[in-house]
């Protein structure tokens, strides 16, 4: 105890991240984005508006797609958290590669968000129509492309993921399921 | 200021129960918290005052959508997410639907929840005007057991609802009982998506020949709690729709509102709205032949 700010204790609170379990000690009421950020030293969440308006700290929770900033850490006990850093192990996401090759992203600031914000999206809606994937992506907030090159690159990933079959895309959702 | 996380309490008991237990050994002290879509924006601007919070999120007892030959009783810790993906909200309670479609982005419709934007009782809110049209009860739980009230009432104030500080709401009951009836919603906003209404409106109708035989409407942003338009109604009920109806209709509705001019929008212009939309929806309800 270092004083009166100090009162309420840490506690240890244990879930995995992008498939590996991990445990930290912490605050209850610790955001998820600061633990991944923090803790964890996963800074490729960002953090944009920090009241849910933006999507810049969005990942998977349970394979939901979630705004870290507004989720105590003591929720995500026994939990599944899929950040940017679990999509590329060897070779990138197509999803990833997407963005890559039509230019959808600029700064980058609100890339790792739109990337899982897309993957949530096309999980529900394989083949989406430029409706669905507006309303997947519109809490996602970006200030560099105007979306229209990110609408493309959802379109042109959802073509790559069908045309592959369960391949590529595939592998990375299984190693998420698996993580569950 | 951010807030310090070293400042606050909370505890996940896991089941409803030992929930109940805390709100009753210190009632007032500890916060409920459910998806965090209010209270954590709060809590990152600074500005909760709960200390003690005690999560409800996930709760089995609050998370499940059961339906019986007459009701649809929905877990009050279902999110919009859960609604949207529901074949009897969808089919039998579109105006339910439709509101949580436009709450919030997919992020926050994953967990924000159905009970948890009753409680927080913002006159904004998008689904609470469809609970008032359907007329939906509440079953309300604490330790000493449970009560069944009219969510028609429950809003007593600006952000003042009926429930005690040892309760939680435990489902959302809707009776099944609204086939044959015309719906109608609209939401007014800046933007189509992630944007707090300038206002809602949810409607039903039944329509018998030329006339109105029941007539519901609900407005969100238009007083300090959501609104059901009695008076409107019943200026409406039984009439045809014509000119002299929709005149006196419009009369009724703005003698019952009481907007406030804030940084969405003004009263002027939510009141003229309210009177559009109201009237947008008794015409559509008689097409004209060779519409």
């Amino acid at each position: 105890m270092t004083g009166e700010r100090s009162r309420n204790a840490r506690r240890e609170v244990s879930f995995t991240v992008n498939g590996k379990p991990c445990s930290v000690a912490v605050y209850p009421m610790q955001r998820l984005l600061d633990v991944l950020r923090s803790e964890l030293h996963l800074t490729g969440t960002k953090e944009g508006c920090g009241e849910g308006e933006c999507g810049s700290c969005s990942v998977l929770l349970n394979d939901e797609l979630v705004n870290s900033c507004l989720i105590p850490i003591l929720q995500v006990e026994g939990a599944s958290v899929c950040t940017i850093e679990g999509l590329a192990a060897e070779v990138l996401h197509p999803v990833q590669r997407a963005f890559l090759e039509c230019g959808g992203a600029q700064c980058g600031i609100c890339t790792p968000g739109m990337i899982l914000a897309t993957i949530s999206l096309l999980r529900h809606h394989p083949a989406p129509s430029m409706a669905q994937i507006r309303e997947g992506l519109s809490g996602n907030l970006c200030r560099c492309t105007g979306y229209i090159r990110i609408f493309q690159a959802v379109e042109q990933a959802a073509k790559t993921i069908e045309a592959t079959g369960p391949g590529a895309a595939q592998s990375s959702f299984d190693s998420l399921d698996a993580s569950r | 200021m951010r807030s310090l996380p070293a400042d606050y309490e909370m505890l996940a008991p896991g089941s409803l129960a030992p929930v109940l237990e805390l709100l009753a050994k210190e009632p007032g002290v500890w916060m409920p918290l459910a998806g965090g879509t209010e209270l954590m924006v709060q809590y990152g601007a600074g500005k909760l005052n709960a200390r003690k919070l005690v999560s409800i999120w996930g709760l089995p007892e609050l998370r499940a959508i059961r339906e019986t030959t007459e009701d649809l009783h929905i877990g009050a810790g279902c999110t919009y997410t859960d609604l949207r993906r529901h074949p009897i909200v969808a089919k039998e309670f579109p105006l339910l639907g439709d509101g949580a479609s436009w709450t919030g982005s997919i992020a926050n419709q994953n967990r924000g929840t159905l009970g948890g934007n009753i409680v927080n009782a913002s006159p904004a809110a998008d689904s609470l005007p469809a609970l008032l049209v359907y007329e939906a009860d509440l079953l309300l739980v604490s330790v000493r057991g449970e009560r069944r009230v009219s969510y028609l009432g429950f809003h007593t104030g600006y952000k003042q609802t009926g429930l005690l500080a040892d309760e939680l709401i435990q489902t959302v009951i809707l009776r099944r009982r609204f086939q044959g009836y015309l719906s109608y919603s609209r939401k007014v906003g800046p933007r189509n998506a992630q944007a707090i209404s300038k206002l809602c409106m949810a409607a039903l109708a039944k329509v018998s020949g030329r006339r109105l035989a029941d007539i519901r409407i609900a407005l969100g942003s238009m007083a300090p709690i959501p609104l059901r338009l009695r008076e409107t109604e019943r200026v409406l009920k039984g009439a045809e729709c014509n000119e002299e109806s929709l005149q006196a209709a419009r009369v009724a509705l703005e003698r019952e509102v009481s907007p406030i001019d804030d940084i969405r929008s003004t009263r002027a212009y939510r009141i003229a709205v309210a009177g559009n939309l109201m009237e947008e929806f008794v015409r559509g309800l008689f097409p004209r032949e060779g519409d």
